[in-house]
């Protein structure tokens, strides 16, 4: 594996520019995405109804929308280039580790783009204060680099595995599962407030868990990508 | 056959002797008999798990099919042992902690450690390719193997664990009575001695499974 960092840098965005048109076009991925957080979040607060509940509960199940939400669409990526039958294109066109630094970009735009409206959508609706708004911001933040850079790996596996959809969020979850601990546990303390030590932990557990995600996948994507 | 006939006297010796030779322990009481079946099951499922890994980065590195059938055969035993550490670990839980499930980190991370083998196995069985099967599953036990050790190996050391841990950290020495020592080294033995001898008995199995399949296929 060699490294040059420009082209590598050029052709990722060639990749995440060719994403971003294709999802323009049709808004497939993006509003999957965003219509499955709505539904799951519609079904949450009407049967919560008008209880206010506790920082603990509601930081569980802000992580659960997202995740389920990042399953459904961000599994996408890879699935659409095989069915369209032009995986042997972007083999041609680019080298491995870029094409994951494309997909993955596109991911987390996807994901930021869906915390940004659901986030807020989900204080109101749930009736949830924020303590530490800045606190907040990162755990989301961080949290997202996360979850896109476990599905973008994942998704690869899933596309050549013969795109079985199921497959998908039983692979993740318990790859996941450390990146949600903690981000849970931030949240809350993020919601009903509390010390700095309590959270600067967690943030950097979520800090670590995202680059050792991406440096794994990088490592690994090769063997996925080429047969 | 001579093999297989003393590990069946060593560990009918180990199980008569945790019961009638070894004393019970201070504090935990009878309880503490259970040492000698759990410490030795997650020891091997750890070794097996490690194999395992082991296996799927060779097989990265050099396409040979026997090395996928090995990590499988490893993955399927360490799967074996965990449920054996998880199952007597609950039933001891009961015991000292008055519940079979309570959450403990080290719980935490043992059922996490099952999830993921669970999904390992979910994902062989989607994929009907072998070259396929093997090269995306060693990915993905890599991958896994990246990002749980910080809840396996790191979460039971931060937060408040119950779990009584063997090696005291502070004068590095065992705690642990004599009698009670030779029982459970013995019991260490039988256990990978019995790891073997599954291994060995799985590995030839699969191994002619494959010829077998090789033989019609052609």
């Amino acid at each position: 594996m060699e490294i040059r960092l420009l082209p590598w840098l050029r052709q990722s965005l060639a990749v995440l520019r060719k994403d971003l048109r294709i999802e323009f076009r049709t808004r497939y991925a993006y509003s999957a995405l965003i219509m499955f957080a709505i539904t799951t979040l519609v079904t949450v607060s009407f049967s919560v109804g008008g209880f206010v509940l506790d920082a603990d509960i509601t930081a569980a199940l802000l992580w659960i929308i997202l995740f389920f939400s990042a399953m459904a669409g961000l599994a996408r990526t890879f699935v659409h280039e095989e069915e369209t039958g032009t995986v042997t294109a972007l083999k041609m066109a680019a080298q491995p580790e870029p094409v994951l630094i494309g997909k993955y970009l596109f991911n987390l735009t996807l994901l930021f783009s869906l915390a940004v409206l659901i986030v807020p959508l989900f204080l109101v609706m749930l009736n949830q204060t924020v303590l530490l708004p800045g606190a907040l911001i990162a755990v989301i933040l961080l949290g997202c680099l996360g979850l896109a850079g476990a599905s973008t790996i994942l998704a690869a596996i899933v596309a050549k595995a013969g795109a079985k959809s199921s497959l998908m969020t039983v692979l993740a979850f318990p790859v996941l599962l450390p990146l949600l601990f903690a981000a849970i546990s931030a949240t809350r303390v993020a919601f009903a407030g509390g010390l700095p030590q309590a959270i600067a932990a967690d943030l950097l557990m979520l800090f670590f868990y995202d680059g050792i995600v991406v440096v794994a996948s990088l490592l690994l994507f090769e063997y996925v990508w080429n047969e | 056959m001579l093999g297989p006939l003393i590990l069946g006297i060593w560990m009918s010796g180990v199980i008569i002797a945790s019961f009638l030779y070894m004393p019970a322990t201070q504090g935990l009481g009878e309880m503490g008999r259970i040492i000698v079946y759990h410490v030795p099951a997650a020891w091997i499922a750890v070794l097996a798990y490690l194999m395992a890994m082991i296996n799927s980065v060779g097989y990265l590195r050099r396409g040979q099919l026997h090395l996928d059938r090995q990590a499988q055969v490893n993955a399927e035993l360490g799967t074996v042992f965990c449920l054996l550490a998880t199952v007597t670990g609950a039933i001891w839980s009961r015991g000292a902690w008055g519940q079979y499930w309570n959450w403990d980190p080290r719980q935490t991370s043992i059922a996490v450690l099952l999830m993921i083998y669970a999904a390992y196995f979910v994902l062989r069985s989607a994929i009907d390719d072998p070259d396929r099967r093997a090269r995306l599953s060693a990915v993905y036990a890599i991958l896994a193997f990246f990002t749980v050790p910080f809840l396996v190996f790191i979460v039971p050391r931060i937060y408040f664990s119950l779990h009584p841990d063997l090696i005291n950290l502070a004068d590095r020495s065992f705690d642990m009575d004599s009698r009670m020592l030779v029982v459970f080294l013995a019991s260490l033995a039988g256990f990978t001695g019995l790891y073997v001898w599954l291994y060995n008995l799985q590995i030839r199995l699969e191994n002619l499974a494959y010829r077998l399949e090789m033989k019609r296929g052609e």
